[in-house]
């Protein structure tokens, strides 16, 4: 079998296309716009000139896609250990999340899933281990290790608004 | 006194066009029939005639042409221009010759002239790439296979542009033959010269206007544009060729950084332009011309709509898609009224702006429909043709039903 090619089609004003013909015949085409969003579409059966589904990702919202499609990656995990069933997570602090000022403490989050926050980042800076009192703010990255349901539960809780 | 009017006067218009383009997006429409209505309405003989704001609404409208001239040069490399003109220029003559042709027909029909039937001709020939690109991404078919074909004719009626309106400057300014031939030689020369240095040496260019400061590339790039532009109309080559010609010259990084520091301001004055259109087309007028400009829409709907199936087919799209490009290229705007703009202010046929505005409004409005409905409708008409034709032969009809199942 020959390896899949990607075709590039240059769409003046709009960016580029580029089209995939999968091993079962079936088209995909992904337009690179030239602000950074993607458009992933998907063919009709019955007219393959016409999308059936045309879904617009934001630059980020690709990236994320990008990393879920890769071979050799699971999830955005720093750590996998299928033994110890430890998992480790990047999870974002939102500018309108209601612990954005708030201390780390006060999230309760090690009490309540057994997950703990083994470092923030902030801009350049790393802050390890921070301790209850550490303030968070908007934009905040904390690395949460726990086990799946713990890190999940942790997410859900730094997702309230 | 004279400055405090001129601010409410231009305020108001500010505020109206601003409300006026809201309600056009809760509808999803191109805001540019209402900001012509708008334009109709505080004009001469409308419902609230301007007064001191004139001149300054004047000169938004010269900067808005400019500026939308630009930003259609910053779309496009010069790589594309040169790609797509080779590859597609059939496709660019068939459009040419099916949208420019009636409209030329009916202006000397209407007994206006020469000169009258060159400017209708283009008035009638350029689709409008701002609302075909929107309607585009509005349906979802960026990805579409007949996308490339429509953005190709698209892309060749811009450059066709670049030739096509030093003429039209030259014709209304009452240029003789030979001045008219030497303003026209210049704008292919300098046309010719820009599209090469661009393609060799674009990145030196871009290089020179860079800068990581937005405020700084947004003043060199706008000042450069202007100047150009200047030197342009001051050679009689058309103050928007110039500005084209800039925003195809720049490139890469800069023609980015350019383009989301200027959409802003593009908006705003394009958004005077129509107004501006507006303003100098009396109401009144548009009545005695709305039948033939009625009629001269829907026979450029269906030549339109002729191109972009010949187009399509040429470029092997499947019979759906064929329709769907010729219904996508329906859509007429800004750059008909830019054009129509040109015979105006030179004082050319005074049914000649009236007729373009009416025009206009029928085609922007309706554009976006035949995009969408197009291709079902003619799928509808050729489904019933082969039903009609398949009735005398009930077999075949019988052979069909499990066929279905």
């Amino acid at each position: 079998m020959s390896a899949p090619r990607l075709r590039a089609t240059p769409l003046p004003g709009i960016g580029v296309q580029y089209d995939l013909v999968t091993k079962d015949q079936r088209h995909l085409s992904v337009v690179a716009h030239r602000d950074g969003a993607r458009t992933v579409n998907m063919y009709r059966a019955d007219d393959p000139d016409s999308c059936a589904h045309s879904l617009r990702l934001t630059g980020s919202e690709a990236g994320v896609l990008i990393d879920a499609l890769k071979p050799s990656h699971h999830s955005a995990s720093l750590l996998y250990t299928t033994d110890l069933g430890l998992v480790a997570e990047r999870i974002e602090v939102a500018a309108a999340s209601r612990w954005n000022g708030r201390v780390l403490g006060e999230t309760r989050m090690r009490t309540d899933t057994g997950a703990s926050v083994v470092a923030a980042l902030r801009r350049a800076e790393a802050i390890p281990s921070p301790a209850p009192d550490f303030r968070l703010a908007g934009g905040d990255i904390l690395i949460v290790v726990g086990t799946r349901e713990g890190v999940d539960a942790a997410a859900a809780i730094l997702g309230r608004e | 006194m004279h400055s405090a009017v001129l601010l409410i006067e231009f305020g108001s218009i500010l505020l109206a066009l601003g409300l006026l383009g809201r309600a056009a997006a809760r509808f999803s429409l191109s805001p540019i029939p209402l900001y012509l209505l708008a334009g109709l309405a505080f004009g001469e003989g409308g419902l609230l005639p301007l007064g001191a704001s004139e001149e300054f609404v004047a000169t938004g409208a010269e900067i808005g042409v400019i500026l939308l001239l630009l930003m259609l040069g910053l779309e496009y490399t010069a790589g594309d221009l040169v790609t797509n003109l080779k590859s597609h220029y059939p496709a660019g003559l068939v459009d040419m010759m099916f949208n420019a042709v009636p409209g030329a027909a009916v202006a000397l029909l209407m007994g206006w002239g020469p000169v009258a039937a060159v400017v209708l001709a283009g008035v009638t020939w350029i689709s409008s790439s701002g609302v075909i690109a929107k309607v585009l991404g509005d349906l979802g078919r960026v990805g579409n296979r007949e996308t490339p074909v429509i953005l190709s004719v698209l892309v060749l009626e811009d450059l066709a542009m670049a030739v096509y309106l030093p003429i039209v400057t030259a014709l209304v300014a009452g240029a003789g033959l030979l001045a008219g031939s030497l303003t026209l030689a210049i704008a292919l020369g300098a046309a010719g010269l820009v599209l090469f240095v661009a393609v060799r040496y674009g990145r030196v260019i871009s290089r020179f206007v860079s800068s990581d400061d937005p405020e700084k590339l947004l003043l060199v790039v706008l000042g450069l544009t202007i100047l150009v532009a200047g030197v342009a109309q001051q050679l009689q080559v058309s103050a928007a060729v110039g500005a084209f010609l800039v925003g195809i010259a720049l490139s890469g990084e800069v023609a980015e950084g350019a383009h989301t520091l200027l959409s802003p301001l593009r908006d705003l004055f394009a958004a005077v332009f129509f107004v501006f259109f507006g303003l100098h087309t009396d109401p009144a007028s548009i009545p005695p011309v709305l039948l033939p400009a009625l009629a001269l829409a829907l026979l450029t709907a269906a030549t339109k709509i002729a191109t972009g199936y010949w187009a399509a087919r040429r470029a092997g799209i499947s019979v759906k898609g064929r329709w769907r490009t010729g219904g996508a290229l329906v859509a007429r705007g800004e750059f008909s009224i830019v054009i129509a703009g040109l015979a105006v202010s030179a004082g050319i046929e005074r049914s000649l702006g009236p007729l373009a505005t009416a025009y206009v409004l029928i085609l922007v409005v309706i554009g976006p429909l035949t995009a969408r409905y197009t291709e079902p409708v003619a799928r509808h008409v050729t489904d019933r043709l082969a039903a009609r034709k398949r009735v005398p032969q009930p077999v075949e009809e019988a052979e069909e039903v499990p066929v279905g199942d």
